[in-house]
């Protein structure tokens, strides 16, 4: 059927069985929250009440609340915006792409990843949402009837394009993850005891039985989905660059940005991943599922990803110089040597240099190592948003407008405000959703477990059985 | 199992239908299995697993999936939807002169198009998938046995009064690996 090489690792440790991998699962969707699950949500409802309270005073006074003046028109609120939207692309990427390279180790981690996604589009929308100042007029980006004559909307306007890019990518994305739970759900409904546990899970697992025929449709959905989502992923982080790219400010207008973005967002993504993943697989026990082997997989995807950003930043730099334009060439040089030079070679580090520090195996297989790295990842890749925004702006044609940005409280607020909504859906998802995809680890089992099960005599279970020095001893360094 | 108490239970209702369940513990011994049983003439009614069995829909004669067509043409509808709309609004309804670019500006409807185009796909592929496989929310579950959706693979199938040989039945499953093999009624 199909070869497995005997020097790869297994996926799932710890000589499981299929009921070991429900057990395991549904152990904290059953169980009572546990402590450090209750702690880590009190941290986060705190960041949700800064949020709310930092929504109330933008809403309340206006967006003059905000540090943003007649020069620097998008600050923080742009850059946040972009910086979730580009975390969101590293679960859309595990579950549909890897999806279709038939990477088998994306199994156990593309649940989460995919929640992921959905959180961060639901904190990047917030922030062109409240931008517009008037946040009950959202609707007035629609090409709806309306009174004003029959004036719509712009469709040349890569603003517009992004209410499409996202909306689009948002709901693609919730009726991927969706379709991908209803088996789980059906799972958990048939172990419930509880009678709310049990209607619950019924009304969400819709019914699922589990028939030959049903996982069939659903398998050609899946992939369907997938192959729509790949496309679509590319599509949303590109229309999102062409914010920028479309208008004529030095620094913005590149036509280096699409792949540039999508590169980028692909390598904050899995940073996010990975200092996500690394938590969850500790709190709620699931180091057999989450493995050396999946951190350094995605440690792996950051090299390649953050040497394109790299590859990036001196392609830019060097056709800034080589256009001979002279505000392009301005604005370079105050990239790296002007007023915000930290928040640029801030960038520089974090980006380009801390994920070469992968190439050595040893701390690519180390968690702390990679938590430390993906959190500088994280970190770079905000600033490099900022620097792309508020360095191009803050000095434009007319040295008479130039000024500098700096951010209130409020801009504060709304930023750490959303980590604390992320963090606050996140830790419910944990909670009440299988955070691993049970059915499709239960999938991969038989032959990437690295554990021979009983009947291999039937010449048909020869797919993929691993050599006896496969054998799992649990790994020591975890 | 407390199959056979339900069985007793509801014994009494004539619109009902009686099924032999094999359950199997591996796929590819289940693969075997049906592949047997359909060998020796006995109609499979339905096979449950906790995953996607690779493989079962050619031992089981399952046709490919239609969807990939339904989406298809939703998306087409999708693309052409996206294009009258922008081409109507601007180049005919309200024209007017943006930048400079010609009213109806193909490239610049390029992304609307297409995002479209993959909305109207997925949802019309997922909404077409859950009214073929008659999927809703629903507090009424009928699941044969609740470990299919856990870790066991379990063949169903339908017993005619009379007609079936129960006794050949259950050797016929249990000499292909089957480790159990249970009766359940349903109420149609």
């Amino acid at each position: 059927m199909q070869h497995v090489s005997p020097i790869r690792e297994p996926l799932v440790t710890g000589g499981k069985t299929y009921h070991d991998i429900t057990e395991d699962v549904c152990r904290q969707v059953e169980a009572k929250p546990n402590i450090r699950w209750a702690a880590a949500l009190a941290v986060a409802l705190v960041g949700l009440a800064i949020f709310i309270y930092s929504v109330y005073r933008t809403l309340w006074y206006g967006i003059g609340e905000w540090g943003l003046n007649k020069t620097v028109g998008w600050a923080w609120d742009i850059t946040n915006f972009v910086w979730w939207v580009g975390i969101g692309h590293a679960g859309t990427l595990i579950s549909a792409i890897l999806l279709l390279f038939r990477q088998k180790w994306r199994t156990s981690i593309n649940r989460a990843a995919e929640a992921m996604t959905i959180f961060a589009v639901i904190c990047a929308a917030m922030f062109p949402v409240l931008h517009m100042g008037r946040p009950w007029l959202a609707y007035w980006v629609l090409p709806l009837p309306n009174t004003f004559g029959s004036l719509w909307v712009n469709f040349n306007s890569p603003l517009l394009w992004d209410v499409f890019a996202i909306s689009t990518y948002f709901s693609v994305s919730l009726v991927f993850w969706y379709i991908g739970l209803i088996p789980d759900f059906a799972t958990i409904r048939d172990r419930a005891t509880g009678p709310i546990a049990r209607r619950a899970y019924s009304v969400l697992s819709m019914g699922w039985t589990g028939s030959a025929k049903a996982w069939s449709r659903y398998e050609t959905v899946s992939l369907i989905l997938a192959g729509l989502a790949t496309p679509l992923v590319l599509s949303v982080h590109t229309i999102v660059s062409m914010d920028f790219a479309t208008s004529v400010i030095p620094g913005w207008h590149t036509t280096i940005f699409p792949p540039y973005f999508v590169a980028g967002a692909i390598f904050s993504g899995f940073a996010m991943v990975l200092t996500l993943m690394i938590i969850t697989r500790k709190v709620f026990h699931l180091e057999d599922y989450i493995t050396l082997e999946h951190v350094e997989s995605m440690n792996k995807v950051i090299i390649l990803t953050g040497s394109i950003v790299g590859i990036a930043y001196t392609t830019e730099f060097f056709i800034a110089w080589y256009s001979g334009v002279e505000y392009e060439q301005y604005a370079f040089i105050n990239r790296a040597f002007g007023p915000y030079w930290w928040a640029y070679w801030s960038m520089m580090t974090c980006n380009v240099i801390t994920p070469q520090l992968f190439w050595v195996r040893k701390i690519r297989r180390s968690l702390t190592a990679t938590f430390i790295i993906s959190i500088f990842v994280n970190i770079g890749m905000w600033f490099e948003r900022f620097v792309i925004i508020v360095t191009s702006l803050h000095r434009d044609y007319l040295p008479s407008s130039w000024a500098m940005f700096s951010p209130t409280i409020i801009d504060i607020g709304v930023y750490v405000g959303t980590i604390g909504l992320f963090f606050t859906l996140f830790l419910l998802f944990c909670k009440f959703f299988p955070v691993i995809n049970m059915a499709e680890v239960k999938a991969i089992l038989k032959s990437s477990s690295g554990v021979k099960h009983h009947h291999t005599s039937h010449a048909k279970s020869m797919h993929g059985t691993a050599p006896e020095s496969n054998t799992n001893t649990p790994h020591s360094n975890e | 199992m407390a199959l056979h108490q339900n069985l007793t239970l509801i014994h009494l209702i004539a619109m009902n239908k009686k099924f032999v369940l094999g359950i199997y513990d591996d796929e590819d011994v289940l693969l075997e299995a049906i592949e047997n049983v359909r060998a020796a003439g006995t109609k499979i009614y339905d096979v449950f697993s906790p995953y996607p069995v690779h493989g079962i829909d050619d031992v089981l004669g399952i046709k490919r999936s239609r969807l990939p067509i339904v989406a298809f043409f939703c998306g087409l509808f999708g693309t052409s939807f996206a294009l009258w709309m922008q081409i109507w609004m601007l180049g005919f309804d309200w024209p007017m002169i943006i930048g400079g670019k010609p009213h109806i500006a193909i490239p610049a409807f390029i992304p609307v198009t297409f995002e479209l185009t993959v909305l109207c796909a997925a949802f019309g592929m997922v909404i077409t998938f859950f009214i073929v496989q008659r999927l809703r929310p629903s507090l009424k579950v009928n699941v044969f046995d609740k470990r299919s959706t856990d870790d066991k693979f379990v063949m169903a199938i339908e017993v005619k009064e009379g007609v079936t040989d129960m006794n050949a039945l259950n050797s016929l499953l249990r000499s292909n690996g089957a480790i159990e093999v249970n009766e359940k009624e349903v109420i149609k």
